[in-house]
């Protein structure tokens, strides 16, 4: 069978909250596991955060919180779209919610640099 | 571009479920939609392709195939606006089982029609007076908003939950619920909302917008099914508390 090309906004903008929440969900663990370090075992935890100083590591941290902002901000979206009996702007809307997050990641970015 | 002297290649499904596809030099001509292509090759090349029209312009909704991999009306669409490298693919509508060349078997989409409710029940006999129905009303104007479906199927052939999940209703069908649901003169409001928040209902939808983007007729199947959302859960909070 034939795939239909779906590379409109909207359905980009589906894909992109779709692969941000699934990569949140694998990142979650892994940051409560580091937080609960501070309780358990400081040492390492201080290790930890002198691996986490690494640029490499900063630029990873960059896009975790991209995914977090693009979630959000595609999740905000979505219940705005759904809930507001709005119809129209839709595709301005997906833009602006990925505008948006790219703006606080980025400056989550110069901060940390 | 005059006469024949130019030709495409047209590669049209052929078969069952599990057919192949045929390619066909199709002359080609300055104004020419995808049913003419489809319509000459039934008259000159092979007598047995099937393929499904009724009214040429727009109006029955019996012509929709993949164009392209894209679900189209194939009455409407000019070649011009869809040749890719002097190329064109035609196959039968997606997400439908396929009964033969590029007829699909439009049952199931038809019976979710009906299973969402979209069978209208009069509020008041041919006895009684006529209601009056105000056209700029709040209800009818989001009734009258999705009145000119056309049953073509496009949009559940472009829908990738459709695609997913067998029983998901759709959005014709939805969007059917949502016009009835709006129109004051249906008596069966509350077996509508039964109707589209079942496990094949409206909360199925992620809003991702195939379904608006590709309807011929620039309807909104999407908006239609985010007010069911918003009705469903109206009635869900409103009948806890009472
Ligand atoms: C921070 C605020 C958040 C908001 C406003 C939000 C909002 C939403 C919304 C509205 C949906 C439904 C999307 C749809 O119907 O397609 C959704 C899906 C989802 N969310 Fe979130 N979310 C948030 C945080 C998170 C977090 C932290 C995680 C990771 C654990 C997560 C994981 C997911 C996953 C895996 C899906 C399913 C994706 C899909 O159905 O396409 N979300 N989110
Ligand atoms: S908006 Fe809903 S009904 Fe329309 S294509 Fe997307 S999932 Fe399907
Ligand atoms: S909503 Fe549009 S695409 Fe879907 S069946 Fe009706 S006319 Fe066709
Ligand atoms: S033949 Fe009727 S809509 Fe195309």
């Amino acid at each position: 069978m034939m795939r239909p090309a779906r590379a409109h906004p909207l359905w980009l903008a589906f894909v992109l909250h779709r692969v941000s929440g699934v990569a949140l969900a694998l990142f979650l663990p892994l940051h409560f596991y580091v937080l609960s370090l501070a309780l358990r075992a400081p040492e390492r935890l201080d290790n930890f955060l002198t691996f986490a100083e690494l640029p490499l590591v900063k630029f990873a941290e960059f896009g975790l919180v991209f995914l977090l902002a693009v979630h959000t901000a595609g999740g905000l979206r979505l219940m705005a779209m759904e809930w507001l009996p709005w119809s129209a702007p839709q595709k301005s809307l997906a833009a602006g919610a990925v505008g948006f997050a790219v703006l606080l990641s980025g400056t989550f970015f110069l901060q940390v640099i | 571009m005059d006469g024949q002297s130019q030709t495409m290649d047209v590669s049209v499904w052929r078969g069952g479920e599990d057919g192949d596809y045929q390619t066909y030099q199709v002359p080609a001509y300055e104004s020419q939609t995808i049913l003419d292509v489809v319509s000459w090759i039934q008259q000159y090349e092979d007598p047995t392709l099937t393929y499904r029209f009724a009214c040429r312009v727009g109006m029955c909704g019996s012509c929709a195939m993949m164009v392209n991999g894209e679900p189209r009306w194939t009455c409407r669409t000019h070649v011009r606006k869809v040749l890719t490298d002097g190329a064109i693919k035609v196959g039968p509508l997606r997400n439908l089982p396929v009964i033969k060349d590029l007829a699909a078997d439009m049952d199931p989409f038809f019976d979710k029609w009906v299973a969402a409710g979209g069978v209208h029940t009069p509020s008041a006999s041919r006895n009684e007076p006529i209601a009056p129905v105000d056209p700029d009303g709040d209800d009818r104007v989001t009734a009258s908003a999705g009145i000119e479906c056309i049953n073509c199927s496009v949009c559940y052939a472009a829908c990738d939950t459709v695609a997913g999940n067998d029983d998901y209703l759709g959005p014709a069908a939805l969007q059917r619920a949502w016009t009835l649901y709006n129109d004051t003169k249906h008596d069966n409001r509350a077996g509508i909302l039964d109707a589209v928040s079942g496990t094949g209902g409206c909360h199925n939808c992620h809003s991702m917008g195939s379904c608006t983007f590709y309807c011929p007729n620039e309807l909104d199947p999407m908006a239609a099914i985010a007010g069911l959302k918003r009705e469903t859960a109206r009635s869900f909070f409103r009948n806890r508390k009472g």
